[in-house]
């Protein structure tokens, strides 16, 4: 026998498909875990890679943008286009819907165009068999040319038989294909007078991409292929030819290509593909009718928000709680390292800075992981979708996407999981809106601001109308700043507005949790690099310069804090920025929490609680609020409330905007644009209540 | 001949907003720029293809049935999608 270890292969394999085909299922069902999440160069497309191995061949696996075309018109098109022709993937695996299998093999037909080596994985394939449909997968197979493996993704059918393909298909390597769509006489005269014209003059360019698929391209007017043609000979006999084909359809060329795309396509379905059942109607239409109705589609969705708030905030506490907890102790932990009453600035670098700063990102892991859960279930059922048509009628007007309305909702909870929760909008100026508005909406932290001033400084009965109004006067800014954003800086087009809904489906749990995985990941990768970077800025900021020992002896621990704060570089950026924040009815000790709130907004209730030398202020709220009653007016109280509202989101915010934007330029000037706005209003606000109360 | 294989003129043309739900159309043309056009016939919505109106509530989007696909069409892109009465197959 031999046993000398084999010399192993490796491959890359493309996986392509439709939107909704079962495409991450059938790439997950092959990695498994051994995944790694990135971006595309330049964009914020997410880029899937994973590895697998069969027999001596290891695979790397690519999973391409979901997409239902291969045209220049959208970005995640030509990532999976460019990468196909860019990367020379060894083969393509071709993921396609089963049960809904014409539209899917419009993506197949241009795939087979490129004239790289194809699998064609027929999911779901228990769905259409429910469904009545009968392949004849070797006809199928010897009409497009390429091998068929049937699976169900979700059980992990078909497994072996695809790797079995994917392995000989590539050993095999690329063939010229003898059957491919056919245009007709007048456009395949064209396309081959194009051809002959291009081998002559852009040998380059034929050699890299193949002279029928660039002449198809430039008849389709496909800007990206145009763009590279230099001779203006070939230019020239394009524009001639699409006028000549324009003439002749009364339509545009590149709509008779689809055309006859779909032609070859039922041509081949219609040979291989019976159907036993007639289905006209089946549950999905019932259902759809009753979640997209008219009236009853949007309570329906508002309970299912609620259900989805309700898990990631209500349930989510308790785990939160549980990695209080655990930082409380890891802190008290590290801090006994020192000797008892030493004041030691590692000690407190590592405790207060460290420990504390990111240790109060990651306490929100729980809240990232659960909502990441409720998307991925609302998502992998089909809801998502529906929820989108049902929403789409009151966010149009606003120009955003019915899909915003979940991000921002998940806003008031906390913007980081909001922000990270807009991927699920595919529209680029739509997301970014989405994005840059979300802070507006109250989170979780600032309620701990107004539940600190609002009974401070107004009566039971004001309370909750109060507090009604905070959370409104948000949502109807971020409304006012979307939709003048989406007419200035972030034009463009709602998205088309055209969108699947994909058949409803149970989701599985491998999916789901493989999708909780990656966003709790991302999550704590962000708190350990940028997060705990700006956390130690900011501890330094309150810790330096330091106070000698001989001037704070006498006072009690909250005196002695009080006076290191205020002698502090962020004390005194408070004191020299208080002529600024005077105009807004602000001190400098409200100046100097505002600093400290920058960290995270529920920084500033702990900041004046040391200003105001009641120690912690959440033990003592009472105390507190009595000080500020007697500092300070209603409308003063009012006026931070609202400028907590509005300006500067938290750096954990900024960093995720950043994150997810792909630039800094987003975060800067959502930061600056956000609080040059707190300062207008507020300005306004406290000018024309100052007048109307004297 | 008429090489689209269509006569528009014999069938009443309308767009493809004013479908009642529950019946079905012929797509004849789609005038909605080239990058809508490229996105619609990815998604099945090509001249010559049958389309049913599954729920058309004004004065919202709708959803359609294409190729044995749903989707959601804006109204702004239905008044852009011309059909006429499905010819019995």
């Amino acid at each position: 026998m031999d046993h000398t270890v084999r010399i192993k292969k490796r491959i890359t394999v493309a996986v392509a498909g439709n939107p909704n085909s079962g495409k991450s299922t059938i790439f997950n069902m092959l990695t498994g875990a051994h995944q790694h999440v990135g971006n595309y160069p330049g964009v914020t497309v997410e880029k899937k890679e994973g590895f697998c191995r069969w027999e001596d061949t290891e695979i790397r696996l690519i999973d391409l943008p979901g997409t239902y075309s291969l045209t220049a018109y959208s970005v995640e098109e030509l990532i999976a286009r460019n990468f196909i022709i860019e990367e020379h993937p060894d083969l393509v695996v071709n993921v396609i819907d089963a049960s809904n299998i014409e539209r899917n093999l419009y993506l197949t037909t241009q795939l087979i165009e490129m004239e790289v080596p194809l699998i064609l994985v027929f999911n779901m394939s228990d769905i259409a068999r429910q469904r009545g449909l009968v392949f004849d997968i070797d006809r199928l197979s010897e009409l497009l040319e390429s091998p068929i493996v049937q699976t169900v993704g979700t059980k992990g059918q078909g497994r072996d038989v695809l790797l079995q393909a994917i392995v000989e298909t590539a050993r095999r390597g690329r063939s010229s294909r003898v059957h491919r769509v056919r245009y007709g006489h007048e456009i395949e005269a064209e396309l081959e007078g194009i051809e002959s014209i291009l081998k002559a003059e852009e040998p380059v360019l034929v050699d890299h991409y193949t002279s029928r698929w660039l002449a198809v391209k430039l008849l389709e007017n496909d800007k990206a292929i145009t763009s590279l043609v230099r001779s203006d000979h070939v230019r020239r006999i394009v524009v001639a030819a699409i006028a000549r084909l324009r003439t002749l359809f009364a339509e545009e060329p590149e709509m008779i290509f689809a055309e006859r795309r779909y032609g070859f396509i039922s041509g081949a379905c219609q040979e291989a593909i019976r159907n036993t059942v007639e289905l006209r109607h089946d549950l999905s239409d019932t259902v759809d009718r009753v979640l997209t109705h008219r009236y009853l589609g949007l309570p329906i969705f508002l309970l299912f928000m609620y259900i989805v708030f309700f898990l990631t905030f209500k349930i989510g506490a308790y785990p939160m709680r549980w990695l209080e907890m655990l930082f409380g102790r890891l802190g008290t932990t590290v801090a006994a390292l020192w000797p008892a009453g030493a004041d030691s600035l590692p000690r407190s670098l590592l405790v207060d800075g460290i420990i504390g700063g990111v240790g109060g990102v990651i306490v929100f892991l729980p809240n990232i992981l659960l909502l990441f859960l409720a998307i991925a279930v609302l998502e992998d059922t089909g809801y998502m979708a529906r929820a989108a048509f049902v929403m789409d009628r009151i966010m149009h007007r606003i120009g955003l996407h019915g899909k915003s309305f979940i991000p921002m909702l998940i806003g008031f909870g906390c913007s980081v999981p909001a922000i990270m929760g807009t991927r699920i909008l595919e529209n680029r100026p739509n997301r970014i809106t989405t994005i840059l508005v979300i802070p507006l909406m109250s989170c979780g932290a600032r309620l701990t601001i107004y539940a600190l001033l609002i009974p401070a400084f107004f009566p039971p009965a004001w309370r909750g109308p109060m507090l009604w109004l905070m959370y409104i006067i948000g949502i109807v800014l971020g409304v006012i700043c979307a939709k003048v954003l989406r007419m200035t800086l972030l034009k463009g087009e709602t998205s088309h507005f055209v969108m699947e809904l994909p058949p409803y489906r149970m989701p599985t749990f491998k999916a789901v949790s493989i999708h909780m995985w990656h966003r709790g990941w991302m999550y704590l990768r962000k708190a350990g690099t940028v997060i705990l970077g700006i956390s130690i800025v900011l501890w330094f900021a309150m810790n330096f310069p330091r106070v000698a020992a001989e001037d704070l002896q006498g006072m009690d621990n909250d005196h002695a804090a009080q006076v290191r704060l205020e002698r502090s570089l962020m004390g005194r950026i408070g004191r020299a920025m208080a002529p600024a924040v005077r105009p807004l009815g602000f001190d400098w000790k409200v100046g100097t929490a505002l600093i400290g709130a920058m960290a995270a907004k529920e920084v500033f209730v702990a900041q004046l609680g040391i200003i105001y030398a009641v120690g912690e202020a959440d033990d003592h709220p009472e105390s507190l609020r009595e000080r500020l009653q007697q500092a300070y007016t209603p409308l003063q109280g009012f006026c931070i409330m609202l400028f907590c509202l509005i300006s500067a989101p938290c750096i954990a915010t900024v960093a995720m905007t950043r994150q997810e934007t792909g630039r800094w330029r987003w975060a800067l000037f959502q930061w600056t644009a956000l609080t040059a706005m707190a300062y207008v209003i507020t300005l306004i606000v406290y000018n024309i209540g100052a007048l109307l109360l004297h | 001949m008429d090489p689209s294989g269509l006569n528009p003129d014999k069938e009443q043309v309308k767009p493809l907003s004013k479908v009642k739900a529950g019946q079905t159309a012929r797509v004849v043309r789609i005038e909605a720029g080239a990058s809508a056009n490229a996105r619609l016939a990815s998604m099945g919505l090509v001249p010559r293809t049958q389309v049913s109106m599954i729920s058309n509530g004004h004065p919202g989007p709708m959803v359609v049935s294409v190729k044995g696909a749903k989707m959601m069409l804006g109204r702004g892109m239905a008044h852009k999608i011309m059909v006429c009465a499905a010819s019995p197959q």
